[in-house]
């Protein structure tokens, strides 16, 4: 798929995101927004994978280790037609199958619960060592938060990935800066990201985390390396896309109300 | 009577299933050589993973090879299993409902020399709260071998508590043992005591101590603390009316808990709790231990005369 294309994709999951936060009251739109771009490039180019059969034998895995980010990824699946996109607006509901954090069970194409940070990246490092046990070509590709990453658990993950050799392991951290105390710079430095994972053996890549050119560049990249798991440092925006909540940490963690989703939804070309 | 470690039950049950079972994978935390898991590595290298000392990484991956269709018997000591992973467990493994075994050794007083930091009288309390999760606690070597198959054949997270110390192995090899029914080993009339793990032999002396005494014990190893035989609880509730836990875990949340949870809600009668008395332990050996924190038959026998 062409970049054009992408990019128009890209701008409704943002809109679908916004809509689905607004309807459920709460959730974390920030972080959904910076990940659009990365999520829209999984599932509408890299991966090998079919929505009419979720479970499809070899099929490539998205994990969002980021699990307060699930609008996003709800946003791509229903985009990608897993599911119609009203669906979604049940977000947060009581009795939706859209959990505040992605529930593997609930939604299809989900392939792992999440929400507890780092737990997610953890889960790949099994998922890739299946894989690499029953020489399945499915890939696992993960999403971090540069926050998430001051969590003990992904180093252990880190560590055992490389170890074990898993270059088909891909893990993505989405590199806004922001957390939900402030800047990760103020809560607590997690730079420099790359030299941590290269340190622990990784290849990484640093992008531009809005650019579907350097977007595929680097998943091919990862693609192309053998013998060890490749880290892609995005540079995003929290917030991206949408004025007002651009590289504000305010917008973490709340949902916008009708006038602000409304001007988002306008801003992102979409219609309300 | 033969002794044999649980542990060691474990491994062989490993290497056994193992060459039925190409599905099964296991994992482990540095500890191998103590877990018996390195029984399976000698014959299994390919399906054997290592994951260091990293238990958050060990149950986290595991889980990931489950939800990839294979059964994970993944160990480590019962103290970073249940209690530093606990929140791995029960996020990626419980809530998911994944496929991983947690044989977790070293649990309880008997330990002995390592002292309080590894011994942990909290695992089965944590573990029995997670939904979904079966809690199983073998009291033998006979037992502890065929409860862990019947695990691994079952669909669904499971915590097994595992000793280190060699116990008395009392089942005889064709023993009927099915997980999630309580055993009913010696039966009787007036009081019954209800042990879980190396508890139940201890339970077995003070019964036959009992008995001189002329009281009729009744005796249930209740190997599996979740999902619990209520049944066999409350039909020894009713027909005893008395009730003695023995567990080789805290008083608070483990199988004296467990029992009391049944009995108050549908048959209250007299209880007695024997078990850890809400304190750390210390380094010893694990007779001196069992003796100095009130986990031997004399402490079983003496909570049953106090209820009389």
């Amino acid at each position: 798929m062409n970049t054009k294309e992408l990019e128009q994709i890209a701008k409704k999951v943002r809109v679908d995101i916004i809509k689905a936060i607004h309807a459920a009251g709460s959730g974390h739109p920030g972080g959904s927004l910076s990940a659009a771009d990365i999520v829209t490039a999984l599932y509408f180019d890299e991966m090998n994978i079919d929505p009419a059969n979720p479970k499809m034998e070899g099929r490539d895995k998205f994990v969002l280790s980021k699990g307060h980010a699930g609008p996003v990824q709800y946003a791509a699946l229903a985009e990608r037609g897993y599911f119609p996109v009203e669906d979604m607006m049940s977000l947060r509901k009581l009795g939706s199958k859209f959990q505040g954090h992605p529930n593997m069970h609930y939604v299809p194409g989900i392939e792992m619960s999440t929400g507890s940070l780092g737990q997610g990246m953890a889960v790949c490092v099994g998922m890739a060592l299946a894989n690499k046990m029953d020489e399945n070509p499915g890939r696992i590709y993960t999403l971090l938060g540069d926050g998430e990453i001051q969590e003990g658990l992904i180093w252990e993950a880190a560590m055992s990935a490389s170890h074990y050799h898993l270059d088909n392991m891909v893990a993505i951290v989405d590199n806004n800066g922001l957390q939900i105390d402030g800047k990760n710079d103020d809560v607590m430095t997690v730079k420099p990201i790359d030299e941590k994972f290269k340190a622990f053996g990784w290849h990484v890549v640093v992008i531009d985390g809005h650019n579907f050119d350097e977007i595929l560049a680097a998943f091919k990249e990862a693609k192309e390396t053998k013998g060890r798991p490749t880290a892609i440092i995005a540079k995003t925006h929290k917030g991206q896309g949408v004025s007002f909540m651009a590289d504000d940490p305010g917008w973490h963690g709340k949902a916008p109300n009708e006038e602000q989703a409304k001007q988002a939804v306008e801003e992102l070309g979409g219609e309300w | 009577m033969e002794k044999m470690a649980t542990r060691k039950a474990y491994g062989q049950a490993l290497v056994e299933i193992g060459s039925e079972n190409q599905n099964l994978v296991v994992m482990d935390a540095d500890l191998s050589g103590s877990t018996m898991t390195k029984e399976f590595k000698k014959v299994y290298p390919e399906r054997f993973f290592n994951m260091g000392i990293a238990e958050q990484d060990l149950y986290a991956a595991a889980a990931g090879l489950a939800l990839s269709g294979k059964v994970v018997c993944a160990s480590t000591f019962a103290m970073f299993a249940a209690g530093r992973a606990f929140e791995i467990i029960r996020n990626s493994i419980g809530y998911t409902g994944a496929n991983v075994k947690i044989c977790a050794t070293h649990a309880g007083i008997t330990v002995g020399e390592d002292g309080a930091s590894h011994q942990t009288f909290e695992d089965l309390a944590l573990m029995r709260t997670i939904p979904k999760m079966t809690v199983v606690n073998p009291s033998d070597g006979v037992s502890a071998k065929k409860l862990i198959k019947q695990a691994v054949a079952m669909d669904g997270p499971c915590y097994i508590r595992l000793g280190r110390a060699e116990v008395p192995v009392f089942y005889e090899e064709d023993a009927d043992i099915s997980l999630g029914k309580g055993n009913l080993l010696k039966d009787g009339k007036d009081v019954t005591i209800i042990a879980t793990g190396i508890m139940v032999n201890e339970a077995m002396m003070a019964a036959s101590d009992l008995e001189k005494e002329g009281i009729s014990a009744r005796v249930i190893d209740m190997h599996t603390i979740k999902p619990l035989d209520e049944e066999i609880i409350l039909k020894a509730a009713k027909e005893t009316g008395k009730v003695v836990t023995a567990e080789e875990h805290s008083v608070i949340g483990g199988l004296g808990s467990a029992v009391a949870e049944v009995v108050v809600k549908n048959c209250p009668v007299k209880m007695a709790m024997v078990g850890q008395m809400d304190t750390f332990g210390e380094s010893g050996k694990p007779d001196q231990l069992k003796e100095k924190y009130g986990m031997t038959s004399k402490d079983i026998y003496e909570k049953v005369k106090s209820l009389f």
